[in-house]
């Protein structure tokens, strides 16, 4: 067997990129996603420093694991980077070696050591009904703890909380007109509980890669990005898409597209909402920018605070 | 045992001991498993569902055309097996037949993820019970003693390879995309076919991805396998449960419904046709109310207790004709029984799945049907795409009906799922879901019968109680 071919990653640390390059590419991406014009020395110190110093703990609640799925097909920086190179990531439910005890521990142990410094993604609602019952989280000390419990204790040690997708952001589709479990997203919980951490949203059913990795470097480099009313990046969530959508000239001339496989012509009539939904995937696109919901079907609005039940029924115009 | 932590000490023969494990972790959703080991095996297992939506409850008064999307929502890594059922469930209701092209755009997406999630299982869920990671978080903490049997040079191999298959994944994500939108979360199934018409662009784009994605599969996925075979070959002999097995089929190869994956069931030993009146949900010891015991689905109702003094899970006990059965890769390469990949033939020394015998009911077993399945599912590929008409319509408008029902049977990469769907007024009257981990993962039901996966950990070797390995081993070896 030839060693080499079996092993492209070790090829990589050998012959490819340094750590200067490597972390060239990613203010690169930044400056692509309007954070930064160019690569900034200052930036990349920070960056360097942050993986030393600013650990990132993520869980999961009520979720479909689809953000973390999401956050796999981020292009540049690789995923494989950034899980070792630009992320402390010291707890991820779906990625960690660890399980059990072994798993609470040490998430309880980092929050304690880089206490106010690291910081907290939240994947998934919370659910509050019912003492926190619809979702366990895991047993410590012989105990079992709830997703309420977990983002109580550590959010209010967290330097910041990022929370990621809809659910997390606003409750999303478990908090949806028929559910009982209460479940909610970070902010409404915070101030429920008097937590007073600074929580970013980045909403999207799921959130788009480039949004949690931008959203991340950000805040390991310069601190919260500015925020809409919405509690959103505005680099991210500023604009509308159908302002900003390339069938917006056949609306324009009326050329409305008549069913759901018809290519050309604006979607409106077939139930799209992006008049009411702010995002930049009409410019950004998903899966490394092949396509996007509106070229293939309808826009669902899946970033708003008010989805799904304010932008359904899906298929109706609004 | 010199160097041993002071709580690792020998327990006395004979007695029990009670080992907990929450969360288990690298799987989908919320798990605990409870587990009593005595004299070193499993002697009693309970798998704890930790987590409930309410998907059932959501979606009634809907219209029925927002299933789709917002069914896919139950699992971020399986999305697009829920919107095929939906699809069906809904093609059923509104009696809407699809074109060829709709049927093979379906496959495509559908398929794409298929190898996605089977990839993703065994790298990026899996393998950390069999190698070490980097020595940096998220890859340590881990267990004091792992249990990790290879050399340096395969465990050196197996992390490029984890690396290489993150990259693969997210190829077939692209996959995924070029038809259906957007991954994870499509849009691209709907009920009467799905929205894009594929061009010679998109086609191309497809199979230029997916020649590197087969290369990986063939030449190191399948392969390594195989090669894990050696060291951990112990885990060959356990794990097994009941050998009893459900399959609904999936993807259809023709437009008579014949599917590549044959439906059936394998009870004790006899193949069975699938009749879906034989199913039955149970809730005994999950927490919904007592009232909805024994329902078959089409008469199913979720009404949630979290209080319930009796219940330790969220997931209800699904049971063909009163038993248990396991779903899965395993299940469905047993009641199709094709012939393996040639590295499968050549390392085991036999021809078809069957031939592996109790061998194939076992930790290492499931992960051999997932790699073979994923080998069999990437030549159904190249099939579709050769099929596959550029600028032929995949999409018939069809009518909200007045009322209706509707059945959608199809296999998630995990397992059989069945969506049904109730119409009345035009909107969901009732919705229920029976997804793979629920067959898997489940609870004893009420007749006092163990759930699959608690079953399978009977007589698993625990004999470490400080490290107890095998049982993540056991329990991933499900893909939950």
């Amino acid at each position: 067997m030839k060693k080499n071919e079996m092993l492209p990653y070790g090829q990589q640390t050998k012959t490819g990129v340094s750590r200067r390059t490597f972390l060239k590419t990613v203010t690169g991406t930044i400056a692509g996603i309007g954070v930064s014009q160019m690569f900034n020395p200052a930036l990349v110190s920070a960056l360097e420093k942050a993986l030393e110093t600013h650990p990132v703990l993520w869980v999961q609640g009520q979720s479909c694991s689809g953000c973390s799925v999401s956050l796999l097909n981020n292009v540049d920086p690789s995923i494989a980077d950034i899980l070792l190179k630009v992320i402390s990531l010291q707890y991820h439910p779906t990625v960690m070696a660890a399980e059990g005890e072994t798993a609470l521990e040490n998430l309880y142990r980092v929050a304690e050591k880089y206490k106010g410094k690291f910081s907290l993604v939240v994947e998934g609602a919370i659910p509050m009904a019912a003492n926190g019952k619809y979702c366990n989280f895991g047993e410590l000390n012989n105990k079992e703890i709830t997703m309420v419990d977990v983002v109580k204790d550590l959010g209010v040690k967290a330097g910041s909380v990022l929370a990621v997708g809809t659910c997390a952001a606003y409750g999303g589709i478990p908090a949806a007109a028929g559910s009982e479990t209460g479940a909610t997203g970070v902010m409404n919980f915070f101030q429920t509980y008097g937590i007073k951490t600074p929580v970013v949203n980045i909403p999207g059913c799921p959130s788009h890669p480039d949004w949690i990795v931008g959203s991340i470097v950000h805040l390991l480099t310069k601190g919260l990005p500015e925020l809409d009313s919405d509690g959103r990046p505005t680099i991210f969530f500023g604009n509308n898409i159908h302002d900003n959508c390339p069938n917006l000239k056949d609306y324009d001339a009326g050329v409305m597209a008549g069913k759901l496989s018809d290519a050309k012509g604006c979607r409106m009539d077939l139930g799209c909402k992006g008049p009411d939904t702010y995002a930049d995937c009409y410019k950004r696109k998903w899966n490394s920018g092949l396509n996007w919901c509106v070229d293939n079907s309808v826009c669902i609005g899946c970033v708003e605070p008010g989805f799904p039940d304010a932008s359904s029924p899906f298929y109706e115009p609004a | 045992m010199a160097g041993c932590k002071p709580q690792i000490v020998p327990v006395a023969a004979g007695k029990k001991i009670k080992v907990s494990i929450d969360p288990i972790t690298r799987i989908e959703g919320h798990l605990k498993a409870e587990v009593e080991v005595k004299d070193g095996v499993v002697v009693d297992a309970r798998i704890h569902g930790g987590m409930y939506r309410g998907f059932e409850q959501i979606l009634i008064g809907r219209d029925p055309r927002d299933a789709t999307q917002i069914t896919q929502r139950i699992c971020g890594v399986c999305p697009t097996a829920h919107a095929t059922a939906s699809a069906l469930a809904l093609d059923d209701a509104f009696k809407v037949k699809l074109t060829p092209n709709g049927r093979i755009a379906r496959n495509l997406i559908l398929g794409a993820n298929f190898l996605q999630s089977h990839i993703l299982h065994f790298y990026h869920l899996a393998a950390l019970d069999y190698v070490n990671g980097p020595g940096v978080a998220p890859f340590v903490p881990r267990y004091a003693k792992n249990d990790v049997r290879v050399s340096k040079d395969i465990n050196d191999v197996a992390v490029g390879q984890y690396l290489e298959a993150l990259e693969i994944r997210k190829i077939l994500h692209e996959m995924v995309a070029l038809l259906g939108g957007k991954m994870p979360h499509v849009q691209g199934i709907v009920v009467g076919g799905t929205t894009e018409i594929p061009t010679r662009e998109a086609l191309n784009a497809y199979a230029e991805r997916f020649k590197k994605v087969k290369k990986f599969i063939m030449e190191k996925y399948v392969p390594i396998v195989y090669l894990l075979a050696g060291p951990y070959g112990d885990l060959l002999k356990t794990g097994g449960g009941y050998q009893n097995c459900v399959a609904w089929g999936v993807f259809p190869m023709d437009d008579a419904g014949n599917t590549l994956h044959k439906r059936g069931v394998f009870t004790e030993g006899k193949d069975y046709p699938v009749d879906t009146d034989l199913i039955k949900e149970y809730v005994k010891y999950s927490y919904f109310e007592d009232s909805t015991t024994g329902l078959n689905p089409a008469q199913g109702r979720t009404i949630p207790n979290p209080y319930k003094k009796a219940a330790y899970s969220f997931i209800k006990a699904p049971r063909y004709n009163e038993k248990p059965h396991q779903a899965g890769p395993l299940a469905r390469m047993w009641v199709t029984n094709p012939e393996l990949s040639k590295t499968g033939q050549e390392k085991l020394g036999i021809k078809r799945m069957r031939d592996m015998g109790d061998a194939a009911f076992s930790i290492l077993g499931r992960h051999v049907a997932r790699a073979e399945e994923t080998a069999m599912v990437a030549n159904a590929v190249e099939q579709w795409l050769s099929e596959a008409k550029p600028g032929k319509e995949t999409f018939i408008p069809a009518e909200i009906p007045d009322s209706s029902e509707g059945l959608g049977l199809t296999e998630a990469p995990r397992g059989c799922l069945l969506h049904y769907v109730n119409i009345k007024d035009k909107k969901i009257a009732n919705y229920q879901i029976t997804s793979a981990t629920i067959w898997n993962a489940n609870p004893m039901d009420d007749m006092g019968q163990r759930g699959p996966m608690e079953q399978a950990l009977i007589g698993v070797p625990v004999p470490d109680t400080a490290n107890p390995v095998n049982v993540g081993r056991l329990i991933r070896s499900f893909d939950p």
